[in-house]
C-alpha cells in the first residue's frame, strides 16, 4: 500500500519539476511525461502487490483537519478503477510526450504537465479515500486540475466558454455531493466511510441516492447533466481529452457504486431510474453524435451514449439486488463494469486517433478530410479497431459487455411483472443504439479515412511518430485482447460484485453460468478469425500470378470523378438525422441561388444540444432576469450599504430579544 | 458432431441454389424461360477464375470488406439450427451474437463502399445504415417474442424439434412474428419491395450499389455471402413453421429443405407481383415490421 505513495510522489514532484523548467520546452515536456508514466507504472506495481496481499490494503494516518482522517484503502473495486486510471493515463502521457510538441514556443508546457500529473494523483486519491473530507478534497482537486487542462490550449473564445461551463457544471455536481456526504455523515456521526456500514432508514437512502446520482452523474455525463461534456472534450488537448473521457468520467461511476455500498438494500425504483436515464443518454447521445460534423464533439456525444449503456447495466444490477434475482444482479453489474473498462480503452484510443488526425491536418471538420487510410495506415487501423469496438461488434471487447446486458434483458423477459417490460425496453434501446452507432462510426471512419482527400489539408498527412503510434497500438491491442480474455475477466468480477452487493447471493454459482456463453462467444470469435484467415488465403491462392489492374471508380461511365463528388459526412447521416428531426432540431443554412450560373453555393447544418437550448439556457435566462429585478438594491453607494448593515444588525437584535 | 459438420457443409453447398429458384419463379411469371437453376454457382465459379481490377481511389481496406463480411456471415451460420437440430454453437443469448455478426458484415460492406469515393456507393451505404436502424430492433424484438413464448434465449432452443403443445395456442402471436420476420427477411436480403437485386445502375437501390466496384474473387465472396444470408434469415421463417414437426431426422431435413425452396418460390412471387416501394416509403414499410413485433410483445405480456 505504501508503494502507491511513491507513485503519487513521483507524479507530483515531476509535475512541479516540469513547472520549474517551464522556460525550457524540451526538458519540461520530457520530465513531465516521464514522471507521469513512471508514476503510473509504480502505481500498477502497487496494485499488483496489494492484489496478492490484501492484508496491506488499509492505511490510516492521523490528520489534523477537523472531521478528516487520512484513511486510505484499496479493495477490489478500487483496484479495477485504479488499474484503468494508471494504464490510460500512462498511455496518454506517452502519447502527449510527442503530440504536445506542437505547443513548443507557444505555451508553458510545464504547467500542463503539473496539472496532468495532479489530475492523475487526484483520481488515485478519490479511489483510495475512505473519508468524506478527503474524498471531497480530491474531488475538488480533480475538478480544478482538469479545468486548467481544458483551458490550456485556449486563446479562442470557445475554449474559455467551455472551461467556464465545465467549472460551473462540476461545482453544481459537487454541491450535491456535499449535501450527500453531509446527510451520510450526519446520520452516523462520522465522516469515515467505515462507520457508514449501517444504512440509515426511511426516506434517507433514497435522498442520498438521488444526490449521488446528480452529483456523480454530472461528472460522468448522464443525459440531462451532460451539457458541459460536448464543449469540454473538444477544447482540451488530445491526450487530455483521452484521460477526461476515458477515466475521469468513470470516477463518477466509481463514486456512485461506492455510495451504493453504504445504502444497504436498494429500492427497485433506483434501478428503474438508472435504466431510464441510461436509455435516454444512450439513444440521444448516439443520435446527437451522428449529427455532429466535428470529430471530437462527435466522440464526446458518443461518450454520453456509452455512459448510458453503463448506467443501464448498473440499473439492471440494482434491480436484480432489490428483487433478489442473482442472475440479473450478476449480469447487470458485470456488464456495467466490463463496459467501464472497455469504454476507457476504446474511447481513449479514438481520442488519441483523432488527435493524430488533428495534428497532421489541423482540422476536426470531417467534411474536409478524406483518404487518410492510405497516408496514415497505423492510425487508420487503430482507429478502425476502436470504431468497431465502440459499435459493440464481435469479436472485439465492446460486444462482450453489451452482450452481458442483453443477456440480462433476455433473462428478464422470461420473468414476470414490470421486469419484463423494462427488459423489452432495454433490448429495443440497445438494438437501436447499436444500429445508430454503426451508422455513426461508419460515417466517421469512412469519411475521414477512406475515399479521396476532400481538401488540401489531408494531402500532407502521414503517420505520427513512434510514441503516438505505440500508445494507439497498445490500446487497440487491449480491445482485441479483452474480446478474447473476457471469460477470465468476468470471473474476476465475482469479488467486486460481492463487495458492492454486500451479499454472496449465489454470485459464484451464477457467474459460472454466465461465463459459459462467454466461452462460446470466444470460440465463435476464434472461428471468425479462422474464417478470415482462410478467405485471405484462398484469395491469395487464386489471385497468384493473375493480372491485378487499377482503374477509375465506376461512376456510370463518367470519366472524371472528383473528390468533391463524394458523399460527405452530412449527406451520409442525413436520412437518419432527418428522421429524428423532431429531437435533433438540426438547423440548415443555405445561400440562395439567383443566377443561372452561380459562382458559389453554400450549405451548412448545425445541431445544437437539445438540453442546452431548450432547458438550461431558458432556465438560466429566467434566473438572470429574476436577479435583474433585484439590481435596484445595489447602488454602489457606500452609505446605503452601511445602512443595510445597520438594518440587519437591528433586525438581529430584535430577533434575539 | 460429425453430423452437424456434414449439415453445415450441406448448407454451404445448397444455399446458392435458392437464388436459382427465385429467378426461375420470376421467369415463369414473366413468361420467360429463365436462367439455369444453378446460375449463381456458375457466376461464382466464373468470378473465382478472374483477375482483379481495383479503383485508384480505394485503399487496402477495400479488400477487407468482402472477406470480413463473408467470414461474419459464415460464423453466423454456425449458430443457425438446421431442421430442428441444435446448431454447432449454441448458448444462451446467441441471438445477440447472431445479429451483431450481421452488424459486423454490414459495417465492413458499408465502409468498403465508402472507400470507392463514388457518390452512388455513398448513397447506398447511407441507406443501408438507415434501414438497419429499423430492421435491427424489429429483428431483436421478434426474437424476443419467440424467447418469451418458448422460454429459450438461444436460436437452437427456440427452433428445437421438441414438440411444444402450447405452440398452437400462441397462433396470433406467431402470425404477427412471422409478418415482422418476413419484412426483416426481405429487407436484409435486399429484395423487392425494399430493394431490387436486379438493378445495378439506378439510384433507388441499396445493396447492389454498394458493391458496384468489387470484382473477381471479391465479388464472388459477396455473392456467396448473399446466398448464405438468404439461408440465415430463411431458416428463421421456415423454422417457425416446422417447429414441433417431429419425425425422423432424414425426413425432417428433406422437409426443411423443401420449406426453404418454397420460401424462395414465395419470394419469387412477391418480386413478380409487387413493385419496389419509393425510397422514402421504405422506412414506413420497415416500421410496420417494428410495429408488428411490438404488438406481438404486448400480447405476449398478458
Amino acid at each position: 500500500m505504501q508503494i502507491v505513495f511513491y507513485s503519487l510522489t513521483i507524479l507530483i514532484v515531476s509535475g512541479l519539476l516540469a513547472l520549474c523548467l517551464n522556460r525550457f520546452f524540451k526538458p519540461a515536456n520530457f520530465i513531465g511525461a516521464l514522471g507521469a508514466i513512471s508514476g503510473c507504472i509504480v502505481g500498477l506495481i502497487s496494485l499488483f502487490i496489494v492484489y496478492n496481499n490484501p492484508a496491506s490494503a488499509v492505511l490510516t494516518i492521523p490528520w489534523t483537519v477537523p472531521y478528516g482522517s487520512l484513511s486510505l484503502a484499496m479493495d477490489n473495486l478500487g483496484i479495477l478503477f485504479l488499474f484503468l486510471i494508471f494504464i490510460v493515463s500512462a498511455l496518454s502521457a506517452l502519447y502527449g510526450m510527442e503530440s504536445l510538441r506542437c505547443y513548443s514556443g507557444k505555451k508553458n508546457i510545464g504547467s500542463l504537465w503539473l496539472f496532468f500529473n495532479l489530475l492523475i494523483a487526484s483520481m488515485v486519491f478519490i479511489v483510495l479515500a475512505r473519508n468524506a473530507i478527503l474524498f471531497l478534497l480530491a474531488w475538488e482537486m480533480m475538478a480544478i486540475s482538469s479545468f486548467f487542462l481544458v483551458v490550456f490550449a485556449g486563446e479562442k473564445k470557445a475554449v474559455a466558454k467551455a472551461g467556464l461551463i465545465y467549472l460551473i457544471a462540476t461545482h453544481i455536481g459537487t454541491l450535491f455531493l456535499l449535501v450527500m456526504f453531509g446527510l451520510l455523515g450526519n446520520s452516523s456521526g462520522s465522516f469515515d466511510f467505515s462507520s457508514w456500514k449501517i444504512a440509515p432508514s426511511g426516506f434517507m437512502p433514497s435522498i442520498i441516492f438521488l444526490c449521488a446520482l446528480i452529483g456523480f452523474g454530472t461528472k460522468s455525463g448522464f443525459m440531462p447533466m451532460h451539457i458541459w461534456l460536448p464543449e469540454t472534450y473538444p477544447a482540451a488537448p488530445n491526450n487530455v481529452a483521452a484521460v477526461l473521457s476515458g477515466v475521469m468520467s468513470k470516477t463518477g461511476i466509481y463514486g456512485l457504486i461506492r455510495i451504493l455500498t453504504f445504502l444497504g438494500m436498494p429500492c427497485s425504483w433506483w434501478g428503474y431510474l438508472l435504466i431510464a436515464m441510461g436509455i435516454i443518454s444512450g439513444i440521444l447521445g448516439i443520435l446527437f453524435a451522428l449529427a455532429q460534423h466535428d470529430l471530437k464533439r462527435l466522440l464526446a456525444y458518443s461518450s454520453i451514449e456509452n455512459i448510458g449503456i453503463i448506467s443501464i447495466g448498473m440499473g439492471v444490477g440494482i434491480l436484480g439486488m432489490s428483487t433478489h434475482n442473482p442472475v440479473l444482479m450478476v449480469l447487470g453489474f458485470s456488464g456495467s463494469l466490463l463496459h467501464v473498462i472497455n469504454h476507457a480503452f476504446f474511447k481513449a484510443l479514438l481520442f488519441l486517433g483523432a488527435g493524430a488526425v488533428l495534428d497532421k491536418t489541423q482540422t476536426m471538420e470531417m467534411d474536409v478530410l478524406g483518404g487518410l487510410f492510405k497516408k496514415m495506415p497505423i492510425t487508420g487501423i487503430s482507429f478502425l479497431i476502436g470504431a468497431a469496438a465502440i459499435c459493440g461488434l464481435p469479436p472485439l471487447n465492446g460486444f462482450i459487455s453489451e452482450f452481458l446486458i442483453y443477456l440480462a434483458a433476455f433473462k428478464g423477459i422470461l420473468g414476470a411483472g414490470s421486469i419484463v417490460f423494462v427488459s423489452l425496453g432495454i433490448i429495443a434501446a440497445l438494438a437501436l443504439i447499436g444500429a445508430v452507432a454503426v451508422a455513426c462510426f461508419t460515417k466517421v471512419f469512412g469519411i475521414i479515412f477512406l475515399g479521396q482527400p476532400r481538401s488540401v489539408l489531408s494531402l500532407e498527412a502521414r503517420d505520427p511518430g513512434i510514441l503516438m503510434r505505440i500508445s494507439m497500438l497498445i490500446l487497440a491491442f487491449c480491445c482485441f485482447f479483452i474480446g478474447l480474455a473476457a471469460p477470465f475477466m468476468v470471473n474476476g468480477f465475482a469479488v467486486i460484485i460481492a463487495e458492492v452487493s454486500g451479499t454472496q447471493m449465489m454470485i459464484e454459482y451464477t457467474l459460472a453460468e454466465v461465463i459459459q456463453p462467454l466461452r462460446y462467444i470466444v470460440s465463435g470469435s476464434l472461428l471468425l478469425y479462422g474464417f478470415i484467415l482462410l478467405l485471405v488465403f484462398i484469395r491469395w491462392l487464386l489471385l497468384r500470378g493473375r493480372r491485378i489492374e487499377s482503374a477509375l471508380t465506376w461512376d456510370c461511365g463518367y470519366a472524371k470523378p472528383s473528390p468533391k463528388m463524394q458523399y460527405t459526412a452530412s449527406s451520409f447521416a442525413q436520412p437518419i438525422v432527418n428522421f429524428f428531426k423532431g429531437i435533433l432540431r438540426t438547423k440548415k443554412h443555405a445561400s440562395k441561388i439567383n443566377e443561372y450560373f452561380p459562382d458559389s453555393f453554400g450549405f451548412k447544418t448545425e445541431t445544437a444540444d437539445l438540453f442546452s437550448e431548450k432547458v438550461f439556457n431558458p432556465m438560466l435566462k429566467s434566473v438572470h432576469d429574476l436577479t435583474e429585478k433585484l439590481t435596484w438594491v445595489q447602488h454602489g453607494q457606500l452609505q446605503i450599504y452601511i445602512l443595510y448593515i445597520l438594518f440587519t444588525l437591528l433586525a438581529l437584535f430584535i430577533w434575539k430579544l | 458432431m460429425y453430423l452437424k459438420i456434414a449439415q453445415f457443409i450441406l448448407i454451404l453447398i445448397l444455399s446458392p441454389f435458392l437464388f436459382g429458384v427465385i429467378n426461375r419463379t420470376k421467369a415463369f411469371f414473366a413468361g420467360r424461360k429463365g436462367s439455369p437453376l444453378l446460375q449463381l454457382y456458375y457466376d461464382i465459379f466464373k468470378l473465382l477464375r478472374k483477375g482483379a481490377v481495383y479503383s485508384t481511389t480505394t485503399s487496402k481496406f477495400f479488400i477487407a470488406g468482402p472477406i470480413v463480411s463473408l467470414s461474419a456471415v459464415l460464423t453466423a451460420l454456425l449458430l443457425i439450427p438446421f431442421a430442428g437440430q441444435p446448431a454447432l454453437i449454441s448458448f444462451d443469448g446467441d441471438i445477440v451474437l447472431f445479429i451483431y455478426l450481421l452488424g459486423l458484415a454490414r459495417f465492413f460492406t458499408v465502409l468498403a463502399a465508402l472507400d470507392t469515393g463514388s457518390s452512388f456507393e455513398g448513397m447506398g451505404a447511407s441507406r443501408e445504415v438507415q434501414f438497419a436502424m429499423f430492421v435491427e430492433p424489429a429483428l431483436f424484438l421478434s426474437l424476443a417474442v419467440l424467447t418469451r413464448i418458448t422460454g429459450q434465449s438461444s436460436l437452437s432452443g427456440i427452433f428445437s424439434n421438441a414438440r411444444m403443445s402450447s405452440w398452437v395456442t400462441y397462433d396470433p402471436l406467431i402470425i404477427l412474428v412471422l409478418g415482422a420476420l418476413f419484412i426483416v427477411f426481405l429487407a436484409e436480403n435486399s429484395r423487392i419491395p425494399v430493394d431490387d437485386p436486379n438493378t445495378h445502375l439506378e439510384l433507388t437501390m441499396i445493396h447492389e450499389v454498394m458493391v458496384l466496384d468489387h470484382g473477381g474473387v471479391d465479388f464472388a465472396y459477396i455473392m456467396y455471402s448473399a446466398g448464405i444470408k438468404f439461408w440465415l434469415f430463411g431458416t428463421l421463417l421456415v423454422g417457425i413453421f416446422l417447429k414441433g414437426y417431429s419425425c425422423g431426422q432424414v425426413t425432417a431435413s428433406v422437409v426443411f429443405i423443401l420449406g426453404m425452396i418454397l420460401l424462395a418460390v414465395i419470394v419469387g412471387i412477391v418480386e413478380s407481383t409487387l413493385a419496389r416501394l419509393r425510397l422514402l416509403k421504405v422506412p414506413h414499410f420497415l416500421i410496420v415490421a417494428l410495429a408488428l413485433a411490438i404488438v406481438a410483445l404486448i400480447i405476449s405480456m398478458r
